[in-house]
């Protein structure tokens, strides 16, 4: 059961993450991200850590491929998508280059095979991720909250900068 | 087991890399950076998962995160470029070559 389950949401994310990638509707190419997501997300579950799926779906499918879509609507790009293939098959060489030194250095790695034989899921009780986001690892909460509110602002002035150029003009 | 999800994970993140190479829309472009953003992070669910410690999941807290900052960050560039360009085409963004 559970290697039908890897299985079919492996085979979910990877079909879709090549949707991303190939298809030439923008909104197409975002539903693509949204269910490559919940595949990954699946994978999390198989992998016993049940927060991270759901912040993955909450976060990921929720917002960000949600403002994706947003993004796609506010801009409205009339341009006819290019075929680009004169750089395709150079950079599918770089990525398939990419993909076998990744393989080739986690099939030389002898250890690998014997932590499989693993012990229990460690990210499955939500107690531990609050005793370690709260003692261990506090700074950087503290530094991730802090980059937020940076982001928040920086969105708000690249917002708001052009319009008074704009106006400016 | 955990070779396939880290063989998975290489794969995914070379997808989205291919992608980054490939298309020359910069919505595309940023999906496929996700894309290679959460590849990485299933590596290090499936570690942890594997070495029965919780430093990994908890990293993947940050990385989502940072994920969702720069998601806001970048598709306001990406906003103001089209204001002030008309195109998200990075063909047609070529104004540093001159």
């Amino acid at each position: 059961m559970g290697l039908f389950l890897f299985n079919f949401f492996a085979l979910l994310t990877v079909i879709c993450a090549v949707g991303v990638v190939v298809n030439k509707n923008t909104v197409n190419a975002a539903m693509c991200f949204m269910l490559c997501l919940v595949g990954v997300a699946g994978l999390f579950v198989l992998l016993e850590a049940y927060l991270l799926a759901f912040v993955l779906l909450l976060v990921y499918a929720g917002a960000v491929a949600a403002l994706f879509l947003f993004i796609v609507m506010l801009l409205d790009t009339h341009s006819q998508p290019r075929p680009v293939r004169r750089f395709a098959l150079v950079a599918a060489t770089i990525a398939a280059a990419l993909l076998a030194v990744a393989v080739l250095t986690f099939h030389q790695q002898p250890k690998l095979a014997m932590a499989a034989a693993s012990t229990g899921a460690s990210g499955a009780s939500l107690k531990d991720y609050a005793y370690q986001l709260f003692t261990t690892y506090l700074l950087p909460v503290q530094i991730i909250g802090f980059l937020l509110l940076i982001a928040m602002l920086g969105v708000i002035v690249l917002s708001r900068k052009i319009e008074a150029t704009e106006g400016a003009k | 087991m955990l070779h396939s999800y880290l063989v998975l994970s290489a794969l995914v993140f070379a997808i989205g890399f291919f992608g980054v190479l490939l298309r020359r829309n910069t919505l595309i472009i940023f999906m496929g950076l996700e894309l290679m953003l959460v590849a990485s992070t299933l590596a290090l669910v499936a570690f942890s998962r594997f070495n029965g410690t919780i430093g990994g999941d908890i990293f993947v807290f940050f990385i989502l995160t940072v994920a969702a900052a720069e998601v806001a960050v970048g598709l306001a560039i990406i906003v103001a470029l089209f204001r002030k360009r008309q195109t998200i085409e990075v063909d047609e963004l070529d104004s540093l070559k001159n």
